[in-house]
């Protein structure tokens, strides 16, 4: 990419929040007008155990360039554990992108309680950056041609 | 309709295995049934059909075809058009139409990966470098063969499907029941389902068509059937750490596998309401994994070393990615 077109990307992220922790503290960076790119679009579930990772490769499968999700710490969780699982899944499902051909650092999992809004906003600055270095997905739109397929054309049957 | 009245019937293999049409000759006598009651129109297996033939048929006068096998060149897909075209009712038959199977595996890479594989691997005598051309000047004139698409694609994400049969392949009494109702509909005595429906399936997941006593599940190691010295014979197989895909599959083959021992691997396909097969087994596996320490959690999911194969290994290329970026841009790892 030339540079014109690096300053013209604006990644798009989706961010899955906990209600009772990252998502307050969205909220807080909010209050302490704490800035942040609004790259990012923001989801709040009631719990990052909730966070299926059909989720996060449909968000990929679908535009997004970047996907983050957020949690209470590792023994905060309102629900008690079910950010473990949350952990779990994000492993199992890192390790399987990784064959797909994603990036590693296109899907981050980030621990921030109610009063890290500031932590939450460098760590978003700080995504959002890392995805423009990278570039766009670019994830096929099945309906259309792959850009391989039209380098060449392929034959059609021979008449019998 | 045909000239002595029967309705036409079709059978036909794309990128496939035949063990599709093995499993339909696997409800043994009841063939005499289906040829009682249809014209074998086209089936390449089974008889010495022509496609010039299917081409010169009206449109839509094929009353029932079966097509299996995934999409995986031009030829597939052209055929895949035309018995559209012909046919009444199109099934996608088997794994493989349904949702890519195991030739969707294919889009965990390039297709030059794949020829590499078959032409020029250390126990291929290839010494001339030959591999198949789309295209060759022979004296006589120029031969064409059909050429691997990048990505491999199930039926439906090609021509509209009006039912699925899924399985690898579809279990022969599920073939007999739906002959069975097929020919009911013919007698006027039953209605078909509504189009777009899944048959020759049961209501819910193999573990509910599963005999082993389910307790609670707390895996601390994921091991191979030949790992263990002895597989206990009553419990769940996901609990003693076998990689048993069964929560998630599609109920229909009578839980085959895992009575016998054997991890189910998910050839029913995902179970109805499910977006990504895969996916939704990773969360059922990292559910149950009994650890909250990230270094024991990596250690314990190493023994999945490949879990787009443990995951979608007959559902690549219907699940949400659809194919590995290595697939659709065509570049090496």
């Amino acid at each position: 990419m030339t540079e014109a077109d690096k300053k013209q990307f604006e990644p798009v992220i989706i961010g899955f929040t906990c209600n009772w922790c990252s998502y307050r503290a969205a909220d807080g960076a909010g209050l302490a007008r704490a800035k942040y790119p609004p790259n990012i679009r923001l989801i709040r579930l009631m719990c990052s155990g909730r966070v299926d990772p059909q989720f996060i490769l449909k968000a990929l499968a679908e535009g997004a360039d970047g996907v983050l999700v957020t949690g209470c710490h590792p023994g905060d969780c309102h629900y008690l554990e079910q950010n473990y699982k949350t952990m779990r899944r994000f492993n199992l499902m890192k390790r399987t992108l990784r064959q797909m051909g994603i990036e590693d650092e296109r899907v981050k999992l980030v621990w921030a309680s109610a009063a890290e809004g500031m932590i939450l906003a460098n760590e978003i600055s700080s995504f959002v950056n890392e995805i423009r270095g990278l570039g766009p997905l670019n994830w096929p739109k099945w309906d259309k041609p792959l850009p391989i397929e039209l380098e060449t054309e392929p034959e059609t049957l021979e008449e019998s | 309709m045909s000239g002595n009245g029967k309705p036409k019937f079709a059978m036909y293999w794309a990128a496939s295995c035949g063990g599709c049409e093995i499993s339909v000759l696997n409800i043994h006598e009841k063939i005499l049934e289906v040829d009682a009651n249809f014209e074998l129109a086209f089936w390449p297996v089974a008889m010495d059909s022509k496609i010039k033939d299917v081409k010169a048929l009206p449109d839509q006068s094929i009353l029932l075809t079966l097509f299996n096998g995934a999409i995986r060149n031009n030829e597939n897909e052209e055929m895949a058009h035309l018995l559209r075209k012909k046919s009444q009712i199109l099934v996608a038959f088997g794994s493989c139409a349904c949702e890519g199977g195991i030739p969707g595996l294919g889009n965990l890479g390039t297709t030059k990966s794949i020829l590499d594989t078959s032409y020029h691997t250390i126990s291929t005598e290839n010494p001339e470098n030959i591999y198949p051309q789309p295209t060759y000047q022979a004296p006589e004139g120029t031969l064409h063969i059909p050429k691997l698409y990048p990505v491999v694609k199930t039926l439906d994400q090609v021509v509209d499907v009006d039912y699925f049969m899924p399985g690898c392949p579809p279990e022969p009494h599920q073939i007999s029941a739906v002959i069975d109702l097929v020919i009911q509909v013919l007698q006027g005595k039953a209605e078909l389902p509504p189009k777009g429906a899944f048959i020759g399936v049961g209501k819910s997941t193999v573990c509910d068509e599963c005999t082993r006593t389910r307790g609670e599940k707390r895996v601390k190691e994921f091991v191979r059937i030949q790992d263990l010295e002895k597989i206990d014979p009553d419990l769940c197989l996901l609990e003693q750490g076998i990689p048993c895909n069964g929560p998630a599959t599609r109920s229909g083959c009578d839980a085959r596998c895992p009575s016998v021992g054997a991890q189910c691997i998910g050839c029913y396909g995902p179970a109805d309401g499910v977006l990504d097969f895969g996916t939704k087994l990773m969360s059922a596996f990292a559910s149950v994994l009994n650890s909250r320490d990230p270094e024991e959690i990596d250690r314990i999911l190493d023994g999945i070393p490949d879990p787009a194969g443990q995951f979608y290994r007959f559902n690549l290329a219907k699940s949400l990615l659809r194919s590995s970026k290595y697939a659709w841009k065509g570049e090496e790892e």
